[in-house]
């Protein structure tokens, strides 16, 4: 559990590295964010530090919200992100987060709502096959069976239909950082992260889960 | 600075400024940096542009030659530090962007008319 960053995707493109081949990244502006407020578990039953992150007016916010972030002493900011901690020592409030907190080679998951496809299809959105277009055949993109019949006389549970595809939180896990940016806040992220330019990502040193 | 303009500034660091004009259907060598052993050295690979994509960073020709009755082709990302030089050698007249018909044939029927408008460098 460590603390991470939010940052906006900017874009990909592909850098070259020393050994002269080209590596995709996506470029990410991580930060700068502020620390908002510190969870502890004496106050709040758990460690936490919350970051903010995206400048705005101050009229794009509520006074609850400029409240909470008066304490911090913080200019209004869209966005706010609690991150899980064993212990919150060494942030104070209204401490800066930027990119350097990363470095060249870590590996990071990074977080962000996927792009959405509405509700898709059986094609689209599990990579069923497609019926014959012709000969007289008006299965065309239809899902096929979808159970045996009276037993089990229902459809079982997880069988995969039409639906809602994407717009969903997606974590893409250990991708390196190829470079940072500091006097920017730039991370260069290799491969792709999930959404569009411009969506809202959170970064954070990656998690070994053990298999 | 916009998300375009910063991607554009990274990719700047990277993009060759010293590269001549190239059109499809040229006779172009391309000095390629090949590691053999710790030791670095430039092979030349000299062939006709057959097609080009212009994508900034991501720009790429492919050139293809015969080589030993048979043919070959290599893609290269003209923006690479493995690829050392570019050189022009003779401009070719090509009607068309893409001169993939060039696969399907052989010997003489080949060969590109030399076009002298177009200065080489």
């Amino acid at each position: 559990m460590a603390v991470g960053i939010l940052g906006k995707k900017l874009g990909m493109t592909q850098v070259f590295d020393e050994a002269g081949n080209a590596i995709p990244v996506t470029v990410v502006q991580a930060g700068p964010c502020v620390v908002t407020q510190i969870k502890t578990s004496d106050t709040d039953g758990y460690a936490a530090v919350q970051l903010g992150f995206d400048e705005v007016t101050e009229k794009k916010l509520n006074k609850p919200e400029l409240g909470h972030l008066a304490r911090s002493g913080s200019a209004p900011l869209r966005h706010l992100k609690e991150y899980r901690v064993d212990a919150a020592d060494g942030f104070e409030l209204g401490q800066t987060v930027t990119a350097e907190t990363f470095s060249q080679g870590q590996l990071v998951d990074v977080t962000g709502k996927s792009m959405g496809r509405g509700f898709a299809g059986y094609q689209k959105r599990h990579n069923f096959r497609r019926g014959p277009m012709a000969h007289g055949s008006k299965n065309h993109r239809l899902p096929g069976s979808t159970g045996a019949g009276t037993t089990p006389g229902r459809v079982y549970p997880g069988k995969r239909m039409a639906g809602q595809m994407g717009n969903a939180r997606v974590t893409i896990r250990k991708l390196e950082v190829v470079r940072v940016d500091g006097d920017r806040n730039i991370l260069l992220i290799k491969g792709a992260i999930p959404g569009k330019p411009g969506g809202l990502l959170s970064i954070a040193p990656a998690q070994w889960v053990n298999a | 600075m916009n998300a375009e303009e910063i991607i554009r500034s990274i990719e700047a660091e990277q993009i060759k400024t010293d590269l001549p004009t190239i059109y499809v259907g040229d006779t172009i060598r391309v000095g390629v940096r090949i590691q053999e052993g710790g030791k670095e050295r430039i092979q030349p690979y000299e062939g006709t542009v057959i097609a080009m994509r212009n994508g900034g960073i991501n720009r790429s020709i492919t050139v293809r030659k015969i080589f030993q009755g048979v043919g070959v082709e290599r893609v290269f990302l003209v923006h690479a530090p493995k690829v050392a030089s570019i050189a022009v050698l003779r401009r070719g007249k090509a009607r068309r962007a893409k001169l993939y018909y060039l696969r399907d044939r052989v010997g003489k029927a080949t060969r590109l008319k030399q076009r002298f408008d177009r200065p080489i460098n």
